[in-house]
């Protein structure tokens, strides 16, 4: 269990929020041309990071809205908190 | 040469108070090379290389363990086994593995207290009872006992269990597996041990792996905290951190690892013969033999390495277990953890074989792996040996996710995962 800094609440509780798994991971801009290979990594391949990961959060029972977080996965603390469609910080 | 563990050797070591007993497993170095290095001393990993120098001959094998022999999940998880699966390929993985569960105290000398005290599955709703009706009828197609119980024989079954109409999610019915129960699971850990140990498999504990090396699409061998091993095959049975050994090799695994908690209470007289589990409140309870409630909360839904687990997710299972059992209501908690489980997108586990040449993986057991663990350990041995899946784990290679032919056991298992 840990806090959230919701970019438009501020800080919540961990339970208020969904996790939206890994981000930045882009929609294929022409699906009819992708191949299975291909499929199966957008669909199911991911990182799995163990440490540092930039993944996506939504605070359902809040204001709803969708935000990127960077977390370290080995013990939870949360480095940065950036919304939708903005520049991850470099790490 | 072992002695053998019997009522016999139980008296005679009595005499020595219990003073001198043999080893159970030795502690050797690492060697140059070995023919077979599987990573993870887990159960599923120690039984693999049980099996493969038991029934495929291989001579040279190696277990490497970072931390010590039964500390993970092997030593983690809620001892849950079962076999009633919905599809026929999960149907074929977990019932072999119950047989070999059967047998297995015997077969390994060691007493792993499996105990066929049957596990029931209960309906809340009417979706869940058309549900575990047709799996009834698909377990009983696949040859597994399964058996379809009305409240009455719910409440006959497990005295203890609230059947009142007017709790917020009725019990309207359940399933039954008798054959199905627990095992202690450190045991099992501990017996595959000592039986690969006498084998000749060497056991290398404090031993984490740093890196997978690998000359094009071969595997050389890996480096770890105790230097680098060479080999050719490399069987890879690390739960949670499966991942995290992928990326060394350069590999990407359709898995997410989260934590999963369970909890244990104080100690009381035997109150529940057996395992009930309820998938539409999510609360999964039974008996230790020290007398313990052994209880079994859900998985986060976020990906997390931390071994600890959200309060609301222990406080949502208790809700459902008070409900349930009312009669649990001013009973104390003794203990709570967490452990990683990696998650498959279809709920079903990979024995498979890999890009890369002499890299095999076993994975994605989620929040079930601790019931497969003799078959799996059979079926990924035969994998191993034969550089091919047996006819059982077929199934679940790694390009069902390529191909689109998933084992898709998200909530058609009995319980969701």
């Amino acid at each position: 269990m840990f806090i959230i800094k919701c970019p438009f609440c501020g800080e919540r509780e961990q339970s208020e929020f969904k996790a939206g798994g890994e981000a930045h991971i882009i929609r294929p801009k022409q699906p009819t041309e992708l191949s299975d290979d291909q499929w199966a990594e957008y669909l199911f391949m991911r990182k799995n990071i163990k440490g540092i990961q930039f993944e996506r959060w939504n605070h359902v029972h809040g204001c709803r809205k969708w935000f990127n977080v960077v977390r370290d996965t080995s013990n939870d603390e949360i480095k940065a908190v950036y919304k939708m469609g903005e520049k991850p910080p470099v790490q | 040469m072992k002695n053998k563990y019997s009522i016999f050797s139980l008296i005679k070591n009595a005499f020595s108070y219990h003073e001198n007993w043999q080893k159970a497993w030795k502690d050797p170095l690492p060697k140059k090379e070995y023919d077979v290095i599987i990573i993870g001393g887990g159960g599923h990993g120690l039984a693999t290389a049980y099996y493969l120098a038991k029934k495929h001959n291989t001579k040279n094998i190696a277990v490497v363990e970072k931390g010590w022999i039964g500390g993970g999940n092997t030593g983690r998880n809620t001892t849950i086994i079962r076999s009633n699966y919905l599809w026929d390929a999960s149907a074929g993985l977990y019932d072999h593995a119950l047989k070999l569960w059967e047998g297995l105290s015997q077969e390994i000398n060691y007493n792993v207290m499996f105990s066929q005290r049957g596990v029931m599955n209960l309906a809340h709703n009417l979706q869940d009872v058309r549900d575990l009706k047709r799996r009834t009828h698909a377990n009983r197609l696949n040859g597994i006992d399964a058996v379809y119980l009305s409240t009455k024989e719910v409440k006959k079954f497990c005295p203890i269990i609230n059947t009142s109409p007017d709790i917020r999610y009725p019990v309207l019915g359940g399933t039954l597996q008798r054959r199905a129960g627990t095992a202690r699971h450190d045991a099992v850990a501990w017996g595959y041990a000592r039986a690969a140990d006498e084998m000749g498999v060497d056991i290398i504990q404090n031993c984490e792996v740093k890196n997978i090396k690998r000359k094009g699409d071969v595997v050389e061998g890996i480096e770890t905290t105790k230097g680098f091993i060479k080999t050719n095959k490399i069987g890879v049975a690390a739960a949670g951190h499966s991942s995290v050994l992928a990326n060394m090799a350069g590999l990407k695994l359709p898995l997410e690892s989260k934590p999963l908690q369970a909890l244990v209470s104080e100690p009381i007289k035997p109150i529940i013969d057996t395992v009930v589990m309820s998938n539409a409140v999510h609360a999964y309870v039974s008996q230790s033999d020290k007398g313990e409630l052994v209880i079994g909360a859900g998985t986060d839904d976020y990906v997390s390495y931390s071994q600890k687990g959200s309060h609301d997710i222990v406080e949502g299972t208790l809700n459902a277990i008070l409900e349930l059992y009312p009669i649990f209501s001013r009973m104390k908690m003794l203990r709570q953890w967490g452990g990683i489980v990696d998650i498959c997108p279809d709920a079903s586990p990979i024995i498979s074989k890999t890009s890369i040449k002499g890299l095999y993986f076993n994975c994605g057991w989620g929040t079930g792996g601790f019931k497969a663990t003799p078959g799996s350990g059979d079926l990924f041995a035969h994998t191993i040996a034969n550089d091919e899946p047996h006819k059982l784990n077929a199934a679940f290679n790694i390009n069902r996710f390529v191909s689109g032919d998933l084992v898709d056991e998200h909530g058609a298992a009995a319980v969701a995962h």
